[in-house]
C-alpha cells in the first residue's frame, strides 16, 4: 500500500513545474496517498501472460505524403506569446542546458 | 575553463592501465521536404517561426501525422548497416522541459525502434578492418533553436534571457546508436573518427540527408569509458557533446581517455556526466551537475499509431539502395585498376565519391584521381577543412581536366584555373577568361616567339642545330617567359626543334 | 421564453428549411433565452452574439436563394464546449492557464459544424482540461443543473448539457473521456452520446487523455443526437487516429428505432453495475428502463464483465499519465498564462510559478498522479498494469457482445449531488465514472439516454446503451426505441418536467 510523504509530494510537484505551497502539499500528500491506494488495485489483476493496450483501436501504418502544407504566419504564431523580440519568442534566462 | 587545469595522464601509460570503450550516438537530420509530424518546409534558413504550423508548434489541440518518406529512409538507413527492421513498432514520448520543445515532451522512439541489430565495417588507414555493431537506428523530430542573449560569446551562461525560432522544431532526425565498441586500445579517438565518416558517406550515397557537421544535419555525440586492465565490467562513461568535426570526435575521445585516466588514477570517480567538447582548447568540460539523472517518463505515443511495415514494402526499399560505400571502393579498385595502396590513398582523403562523380563527368580515373588526391587534397588541409566542403564540384574538376585534355590549357595553367574557381571567381571557363589564362595556340604568335628567342640567343640556336637538344630548354624558357607562362611548353619544345631542324 | 426554444433540432431545421422561420429568428431566441438565465445556470463562458447572427443571416440567405440545406442541421444554432479551439475568441478549457487565448486556427469539428451551416451560440463551461465530473473544476465558477441550481450539472461538460436542459441551445458538443458527455446528460436528462474512439476527429481537441478523448453530440432527443453525429463524424487527415470509415448510419438507425420494435434484440444488462454505491432510486429507474425494454420485445440476459471492477483504477492510472504529458506544454513560453517574469527569475522559476498558478487543484493531483505512475521503478506496476487491464476490459466487451447485441447499465451511480458535496473527496468524485469509463477504456461506443425521475428526489437517471465499435446504429436503434415508449409512457418527453427557470429582468 503506497504511503506518498509530503517530501514524495514535493518531489513530484518539482519534476512537474508546479509551484505548490506548504499547505497544499499537506493537503496534496493526503489526497494523493488516498488515490494511490484505490488505484493500486489494478494490482490484484493477474496479468502477467497479458498484452497491454496502447492504443484501443487496431490502426496500423498512417502516413501522409511529403509534400508541404500551409502553416502559420510569423504573426499568427507569435499572436499568444508573452513575450516576442525580433521574430521570436523570448523566454527568460534558461539555467540548464539540453538533457 | 582551459585544459592546462585539468590533469591528462600520457596517452601511452593510458593504454596500458585501461581499454577504453566507445559509444558513439549519431543524429541524422533527413532531408525530406517537409518535418516529420506536419507539413511544414524543414528549408534552412527562413525567418524565424515562419515555418510553423499548430502541431510543430506544440499548440493546444494539434495532432501529429507521420511523413511516409521519413519513414523510408529510416528503413532504408536500417537496411544499408545490414539492420533487422522491426515488423512493428511505435512511437513514444520522452518527457522532460527544455524552452525549445513545445510540447515539453519528444516524439521519439523507446524500446521499439524502427531498426536494429545491424553492423559497419570500417577499414582504417593502414587496411585494419574494424566492425562497429550498430545497436539501433530509431526515428524521431529535431527541436527549435534558441539564441541566448547577453551573455559572453551568445553562450547559455550569464545570458539575460533567450529568443525561441521554431522552424527546426519537428525537423525529421534519426538516430544511430552504436553497441559498445571495445578492443580498439591507442586507435581508438581513431576508429572512432573513422566510424563517423564512413557513416556520413553511406548517408551520402543514400541521398537522404545533407550530412553537414558544420550545418548540423550530422550530429555526434561521444560517450568514452575506460576499463582497468583486470576489470570485468564497464567503467562509468561520459558523454560528449558539441562534438562539430569528424577531427573533433577523434580529439575529444582521446580528451576523455587521458582526462578520465588521470582521474582514475587519482584515486577519483568518473561521474556519469554530460561533458561539451570546446574547439578551441580540444578539451571537454562539465555540463551542469544535476541532482538527479532524468527519468524521461517514457510512454508509448497515443497520437501515432503503431508502424508495421509490410515486407514486400522492405524489399522494395532494399532495392533502392544504391552502392554503398564499400562496395563502391571494391569496384573503383577494379574498374581503375588501383593497387591497394593507391585505394587506400584515395579512401585516406576521402576522396572516392569525389573522383567517382568527376569520372562520370569525363574525366579520366587517373586525371581525376590526381586533382583530388593531390592538389585538392593539400588545398583542404591547409585550410583545415575535408575536401567535400571545397568550393569546387566534380563537375568543375572534370572541366579543367578536359581543358587540359584539349591543350587549351597546361597543367600550370590549369591548377591557376582551379585556384580561381576555389577563389569563387566563376566556373573554369569563367576564371580562364577573365585571368587571361587560355594557352598560346596560335601557332604563328608562338613561331614568332621562338624566332625572337632563337635570334636573341645565337650560340643556343647554334647548339641546337648542332643536335644539342637539350639546349632548347633556354629557348623554352625565354618563350615561357614571353608568354607569362601560357605557352604549352611541350609544344613550344616541338616547333624549337622543327625550326632548327 | 419563445416557444422556438422549446423545438427540438429536427424540427427547427425542418421549419427553417421550409421558411416557416429564418435561422436568425431562431438563433435571435436562443441569444434571449441565454440572457435570461445564464446568469443564474452559467451554462456559457463566452457568447459570439455577432457571428451567430452573422452565420444565421448566411443560411436564411442562401435558402432564400432557393440553394440546398448545406446539410440537414444547417441554421440550427449549437453550444460547444471550451476545449475544443475556435478562431475569433477565447478557448479557456476551463482554465486560468488559456483565460486570454486565442487560437489562430479552429478544431475540425468546429469546421464542419461551421461548413454545415450550424449556428454556433458560443463556448460552454468544463471541469478544467476535462478532468471533472461536476464542472467545479471550472476556474470560472461552477455551472447549475436547471433542475435544480444548487445542483451540479455533472462533468466534465456540465455548460453544454445545462445549456441543453436550460432550453440556452437545441444542440452542443462535448468531449468524453471517462464519461464527460454522458454523466452529464444522465443528471440533466437530456441525451448525450461518446462515439467510437476515433470516429470523430481530434484535431483542435485539447488533449486530456489522448487514448481516451472523444468529441459527440449531446441534445435533448436521441434523433438529434444522430444528426449532429453524423456531421460531426468521418475520417480527418489531421488526426492519425481518426478511423478511415464512413459514419455508421446512425439517422436511419434513430429513425427506425421509433417505431417501438425490438424483437430479435438481445439486451445484456451487466452484473457489476450495482452495490454500495448506487442510489437507490437510480437503481429503480434502471429497472423499470430494463423492462420497457423488455415490452418492446428485447430479450434481456445478465451480463458478467468482472475485469469491470478494475475500470477505474486503471482509467485514474491512464488517463492522468497521459495528462501529465499533454499539460506539459503549458509552460508560459509560446502561449497562455505567464507569471513571475520579473528581477531575474529562470525560465524554470516561471514555468513553475506560472504552473502554480493557473492550474486548480485536481489538474496539480492529476498531473502528480500521472508523473508518480510513469516513473522509472513504478511504470510496470502503475501505468503497464493498468493497460493490461484495459486489455482485459476490452476482452470482456468481446465476450459480452458474442452474447448479446448491445449492453445496458446505469449512466451514473446517482443523481445531481449538491454544488460543494463532493469537492474535498476525490475518490467520491470518480466514483461519478464507475459505469461509463469501461467504454472509453476499450473504445467502444455509448449513449445516455434519459430513464425517468429518481423516487428519492424527482431528478433525472440516465440509461446507458453500450455498442461494439463501430456498431452505433445499435445503440441508437435501442435508445430510440426506448425514448419512444418512454415518451408515450409518460405522455411527453421527460425533458418537459424541468421547472422553469427565472427569468432576469
Amino acid at each position: 500500500m503506497p504511503n506518498i510523504s509530503r517530501d514524495e509530494v514535493a518531489h513530484l510537484a518539482r519534476l512537474s513545474r508546479l509551484a505548490v505551497t506548504e499547505d497544499e502539499l499537506d493537503m496534496f500528500a493526503g489526497q494523493l496517498d488516498v488515490i494511490l491506494q484505490s488505484v493500486a488495485k489494478v494490482s490484484e489483476v493477474a496479468a502477467d501472460d497479458i498484452p497491454p493496450t496502447s492504443h484501443a483501436v487496431p490502426l496500423t501504418n498512417v502516413f501522409r505524403e511529403d509534400v508541404e502544407r500551409p502553416g502559420l504566419t510569423q504573426q499568427q504564431a507569435l499572436a499568444g506569446a508573452p513575450a516576442a523580440e525580433e521574430g521570436r519568442f523570448r523566454v527568460p534566462r534558461i539555467l540548464g542546458e539540453q538533457a | 575553463m582551459t585544459s592546462s587545469t585539468v590533469d591528462l595522464m600520457d596517452y601511452d601509460e593510458v593504454l596500458e592501465r585501461f581499454d577504453p570503450v566507445l559509444g558513439l550516438e549519431v543524429h541524422v537530420e533527413l532531408n525530406t521536404n517537409t518535418k516529420m509530424f506536419c507539413g511544414c518546409s524543414t528549408t534552412f534558413g527562413g525567418e524565424p517561426n515562419t515555418q510553423v504550423c499548430p502541431t510543430c508548434l506544440g499548440l493546444p489541440g494539434s495532432l501529429p501525422v507521420l511523413n511516409r518518406v521519413g519513414v523510408e529512409s529510416a528503413i532504408r538507413i536500417g537496411l544499408a548497416l545490414g539492420c533487422d527492421i522491426a515488423p512493428w513498432c511505435r512511437f513514444a514520448r520522452k518527457n522532460y522541459f527544455y524552452p525549445d520543445m513545445p510540447k515539453n515532451f519528444q516524439t521519439s522512439q523507446y524500446d521499439e525502434p524502427i531498426a536494429f541489430n545491424g553492423e559497419l565495417v570500417l577499414e582504417l588507414a593502414d587496411g585494419e578492418v574494424v566492425t562497429v555493431g550498430i545497436e539501433r537506428a530509431h526515428m524521431e523530430e529535431d527541436t527549435g533553436k534558441s539564441l541566448h542573449v547577453g551573455g559572453a560569446t551568445g553562450r547559455i551562461h550569464g545570458a539575460e534571457h533567450s529568443l525561441l525560432d521554431y522552424n527546426r522544431a519537428g525537423v525529421p532526425l534519426i538516430e544511430v546508436v552504436t553497441k559498445p565498441i571495445t578492443g580498439t586500445g591507442a586507435r581508438a579517438p581513431e576508429v572512432a573518427r573513422a566510424y563517423v565518416t564512413a557513416l556520413r558517406d553511406l548517408l551520402r550515397a543514400l541521398g537522404v540527408s545533407d550530412v553537414r557537421m558544420d550545418q548540423g544535419s550530422l550530429r555526434c555525440d561521444a560517450n568514452v569509458s575506460l576499463m582497468p586492465k583486470d576489470a570485468t565490467e564497464f567503467g562509468t562513461r561520459t558523454e560528449t557533446k558539441n562534438v562539430n568535426s569528424l577531427r573533433s570526435v577523434e580529439r575529444a575521445v582521446r580528451h576523455e581517455m587521458t582526462r578520465q585516466a588521470a582521474v582514475l588514477a587519482a584515486g577519483g570517480t568518473i561521474m556519469q556526466e554530460t561533458r561539451h567538447f570546446d574547439e578551441a582548447t580540444g578539451g571537454t568540460r562539465a555540463g551542469r551537475r544535476k541532482e538527479t539523472s532524468e527519468d524521461y517518463r517514457y510512454f508509448p505515443e497515443p497520437d501515432l499509431v503503431p508502424i508495421a511495415p509490410a515486407a514486400d514494402w522492405v524489399e522494395r526499399l532494399r532495392t533502392t539502395l544504391p552502392e554503398m560505400p564499400w562496395q563502391r571502393r571494391k569496384r573503383v579498385q577494379t574498374d581503375w585498376q588501383l593497387s591497394d595502396l593507391e585505394l587506400r590513398d584515395l579512401v585516406n582523403a576521402g576522396a572516392i565519391d569525389l573522383v567517382a562523380s568527376t569520372v562520370d563527368a569525363g574525366a579520366t580515373p587517373d586525371q581525376a584521381r590526381a586533382w583530388w588526391v593531390n592538389y585538392l587534397s593539400q588545398e583542404a588541409n591547409s585550410r583545415g577543412t575535408e575536401l567535400a566542403e571545397l568550393p569546387i564540384t566534380p563537375v568543375q574538376v572534370a572541366r579543367v581536366a578536359a581543358l587540359v585534355t584539349d591543350g587549351a590549357l597546361t597543367n600550370k595553367l590549369a591548377r591557376e584555373v582551379v585556384d580561381g574557381v576555389l577563389a569563387g571567381e566563376g566556373e573554369p571557363d569563367d576564371v580562364v577568361a577573365k585571368r587571361g589564362l587560355a594557352v598560346v595556340s596560335d601557332e604563328g604568335a608562338l613561331t614568332a616567339a621562338i624566332d625572337e628567342a632563337l635570334a636573341a640567343q645565337p650560340d643556343v640556336a647554334e647548339k641546337i642545330r648542332g643536335g644539342k637538344v637539350q639546349a632548347a630548354g633556354a629557348i623554352v624558357g625565354a618563350v615561357m617567359k614571353a608568354t607569362k607562362g601560357q605557352a604549352d611548353a611541350k609544344r613550344v619544345r616541338e616547333l624549337i626543334l622543327e625550326r632548327c631542324s | 421564453m419563445s416557444e422556438l426554444t422549446r423545438f427540438s433540432a429536427a424540427e427547427l431545421a425542418e421549419k427553417i428549411h421550409a421558411r416557416e422561420v429564418s435561422s436568425v429568428e431562431v438563433t435571435t431566441a436562443h441569444l434571449d433565452r441565454i440572457a435570461a438565465v445564464d446568469g443564474a445556470v452559467h451554462a456559457f463562458l463566452h457568447v459570439d452574439t455577432a457571428g451567430a447572427l452573422a452565420a444565421a443571416k448566411a443560411v436564411d440567405d442562401d435558402i432564400a436563394a432557393g440553394k440546398p440545406p448545406a446539410s440537414p442541421l444547417a441554421g440550427v444554432p449549437i453550444a460547444v464546449k471550451d476545449v475544443l479551439t475556435r478562431m475569433g475568441a477565447p478557448t479557456t478549457c476551463g482554465s486560468r492557464m488559456l483565460e486570454h487565448w486565442e487560437p489562430p486556427y479552429s478544431s475540425t469539428v468546429v469546421r464542419r459544424l461551421e461548413s454545415a451551416g450550424l449556428v454556433v451560440l458560443g463556448k460552454t463551461n468544463m471541469d478544467e482540461f476535462a478532468m471533472g465530473s461536476s464542472t467545479e473544476n471550472s476556474a470560472f465558477g461552477p455551472t447549475h443543473n436547471p433542475w435544480d441550481l444548487d445542483r451540479v450539472p455533472g462533468g466534465s461538460g456540465g455548460g453544454s448539457s445545462a445549456s441543453l436542459a436550460a432550453f440556452e441551445a437545441p444542440l452542443a458538443i462535448g468531449t468524453d473521456t471517462g464519461g464527460s458527455i454522458r454523466q452529464p446528460a444522465s443528471v440533466t436528462g437530456t441525451v448525450g452520446v461518446k462515439p467510437t474512439y476515433g470516429g470523430v476527429s481530434r484535431y483542435g481537441l485539447v488533449a486530456f487523455s489522448s487514448s481516451l478523448d472523444q468529441a459527440g453530440p449531446c441534445a435533448r432527443t436521441v434523433l438529434d443526437a444522430a444528426l449532429l453525429h453524423e456531421v460531426i463524424g468521418g475520417h480527418d487527415p489531421l488526426d492519425s487516429t481518426s478511423i478511415n470509415a464512413p459514419v455508421p448510419p446512425v439517422v436511419a438507425a434513430a429513425r427506425e428505432g421509433t417505431g417501438g420494435d425490438l424483437r430479435g434484440v438481445k439486451v445484456g444488462v451487466v452484473s457489476e453495475f450495482t452495490g454500495e454505491w448506487y442510489q437507490a432510486g437510480v437503481t429503480g429507474a434502471f429497472e423499470l428502463a430494463v423492462d420497457a425494454l423488455r415490452q418492446l420485445g428485447a430479450e434481456i440476459v445478465k451480463v458478467s464483465c468482472p475485469s469491470f471492477d478494475y475500470a477505474m483504477p486503471a482509467y485514474y492510472l491512464i488517463a492522468p499519465s497521459e495528462v501529465s504529458s499533454n499539460l506539459a506544454r503549458f509552460d508560459a513560453m509560446r502561449y497562455g498564462l505567464r507569471v513571475g517574469d520579473q528581477d531575474g527569475a529562470t525560465a524554470e522559476e516561471v514555468m513553475t510559478q506560472t504552473r502554480g498558478a493557473g492550474f486548480g487543484a485536481e489538474a496539480k493531483r492529476r498531473i502528480m498522479i500521472g508523473t508518480y505512475a510513469l516513473s522509472s521503478g513504478y511504470y510496470d506496476a502503475y501505468y503497464g498494469q493498468a493497460q493490461k487491464v484495459r486489455t482485459l476490459i476490452s476482452r470482456d466487451f468481446e465476450q459480452a457482445f458474442n452474447q448479446v447485441d448491445v449492453l445496458v447499465s446505469p449512466t451514473t451511480p446517482t443523481t445531481a449531488f449538491r454544488i460543494g458535496e463532493r469537492v474535498d473527496d476525490p475518490v467520491a468524485m470518480y466514483r461519478a465514472d464507475l459505469c461509463t469509463i469501461p467504454a472509453n477504456l476499450a473504445g467502444t461506443p455509448a449513449i445516455s439516454v434519459p430513464a425517468g425521475l429518481s423516487d428519492e428526489d424527482g431528478l433525472p437517471v440516465g440509461l446507458q446503451v453500450m455498442a461494439p465499435a463501430l456498431r452505433e446504429p445499435r445503440m441508437y436503434r435501442v435508445a430510440a426505441a426506448y425514448e419512444f415508449a418512454r415518451d408515450i409512457a409518460l405522455g411527453g418527453s421527460l425533458i418537459n418536467r424541468v421547472p422553469d427557470l427565472e427569468v432576469a429582468r
